[in-house]
């Protein structure tokens, strides 16, 4: 259960960063993850009147507030239509309608929790972190920092033409996963991010240009290049075990999930 | 704190500990459909409406809803009977400790989806969870509900 002594609604971000300078304050997005604490906090700031619950398109990019809730991006066309549903698929086996009509973007993202499909899903995209001091800095960057007292205001994700899906593995409906797995085809080489292992996603990119012209091969050599990069991508990466599944486990599920999500984004074409 | 919201369209102006579960809240208020389950943010016990969209009163604090709107069961009386009676003639009313949760879900449910197929139902009501049995008579209670819905809309 959610404890404080005050809960505090910010008039500015300015003012949110200041209150939340204290070590005994905390950012509240949904309370999905805070409220889960033993802690006593001094001060809950509550960053919800500040108009971070919009997602803005242009013809450039997307900029998601992070107040928006993971149900806005689940039913946001133009951001299913941008990602071939690839949004839709990260969250839509989170929990149910109402916890993600609860549960922010900003929360899942600045909280850089290992099991999160939404920092797995924005990593391959073009996606930036907006924060209040640290300015704009790429999300596979942002994920690596620890963490600080900083605000995340907005993800961008600059609309980079790109091909890409979605794919995480569950040992049961609406549990956390065991393994989350994102893959895009962009202008600027073939990315993967592998999440939930459990720790925290990580981005790679196709350096041994193992899917380099995929799209113009034959289908006998296609399934041969996603064989071989399915086996690549999933040795990149460390893994270990918890209460959900071993490490070998989740190596295996890994090479399984990247050859069908790989697989699906080139059925499509 | 000062709290301003309106429960089942009944302003209420109060003070409240900065920290109180909208949960508590809303049973202290006589509405006490909502109902304590996981209180981990996964039965769906606790489902209410904020602003007309189904949400877990468990979860959110009670202090985002300062002057906003909050639906309970106790709101929705007539329409929550009329679907009740639907999950009864399959024998899905079962122990009835989740039905409060998943009535809200299942209307705001008509609300959001038209015609839904069975994997959409089944994937919008994911989050309310029933320790009886299986859920196959609340699906066939869900779907007749809709189809007479469906009815009584095209006869207008």
């Amino acid at each position: 259960m959610l404890r404080c002594n005050e809960y505090i609604f910010a008039e500015s971000l300015g003012e949110a960063y200041e209150l939340n300078s204290k070590k005994s304050a905390a950012i509240v997005g949904g309370n999905g993850w805070l409220k889960l604490g033993n802690r006593q906090w001094g001060s809950v700031i509550d960053i919800s009147r500040l108009g971070l619950d919009k997602i803005t398109e242009t013809d450039e990019s997307f900029t998601i507030g992070a107040m928006v809730t993971l149900r806005d991006i689940e039913k946001h066309e133009g951001l299913n239509a941008y990602t071939n549903g690839a949004v839709k698929e990260s969250v839509r086996h989170i929990v149910g309608t109402q916890f993600r009509n609860t549960v922010t973007v900003g929360g899942s993202i600045f909280g850089r929790f290992g099991f999160s499909d939404v920092l797995t899903v924005f990593m391959v995209m073009d996606s930036f972190a907006e924060l209040y001091k640290g300015g704009v800095i790429p999300l596979h960057e942002f994920a690596k920092l620890p963490y600080d007292n900083d605000i995340l205001v907005n993800i961008i994700v600059k609309k980079t033409p790109l091909k890409m899906a979605y794919s995480s593995f569950r040992n049961q409906q609406t549990d956390f996963p065991v393994l989350t797995f994102a893959h895009a085809f962009r202008e600027d080489g073939a990315f993967s991010a592998i999440g939930a292992r459990p720790s925290r996603a990580e981005l790679r990119r196709d350096d041994e240009s193992i899917l380099k012209d995929i799209f113009s091969l034959s289908y006998e050599e296609a399934e041969r290049a996603v064989d071989a990069y399915a086996l690549w991508i999933s040795s990149q990466y460390a893994y270990e075990s918890n209460l959900r599944a071993s490490a070998d486990y989740r190596r295996h599920i890994a090479e399984v999930l990247a050859r069908r999500t790989v697989a699906s984004i080139l059925d499509k074409g | 704190m000062d709290i301003k919201l309106w429960i089942n369209g009944k302003l209420i102006k109060d003070s409240v500990e900065p920290d109180t579960p909208m949960l508590e809240y809303l049973r202290s208020k006589g509405c006490y459909s909502v109902k304590r389950g996981c209180e981990t943010s996964n039965c769906g016990l606790c489902t209410v409406w904020l602003e007309g969209k189904p949400i877990l009163s468990c979860t959110l604090p009670l202090m985002r809803a300062d002057g906003k709107h909050i639906t309970t069961l106790e709101g929705l009386q007539s329409e929550a009977e009329e679907f009740g009676a639907f999950l009864a003639d399959e024998g899905a009313e079962q122990c009835g400790f989740c039905n409060s949760g998943f009535i809200m879900n299942v209307l705001a449910m008509k609300r959001e989806l038209k015609n839904p197929t069975e994997e959409e139902i089944k994937e919008y009501l994911a989050g309310n969870l029933c320790r009886c049995t299986g859920y196959v008579g609340q699906l066939r209670a869900i779907k007749n509900y809709l189809k007479s819905v469906k009815g009584e809309a095209g006869n207008e």
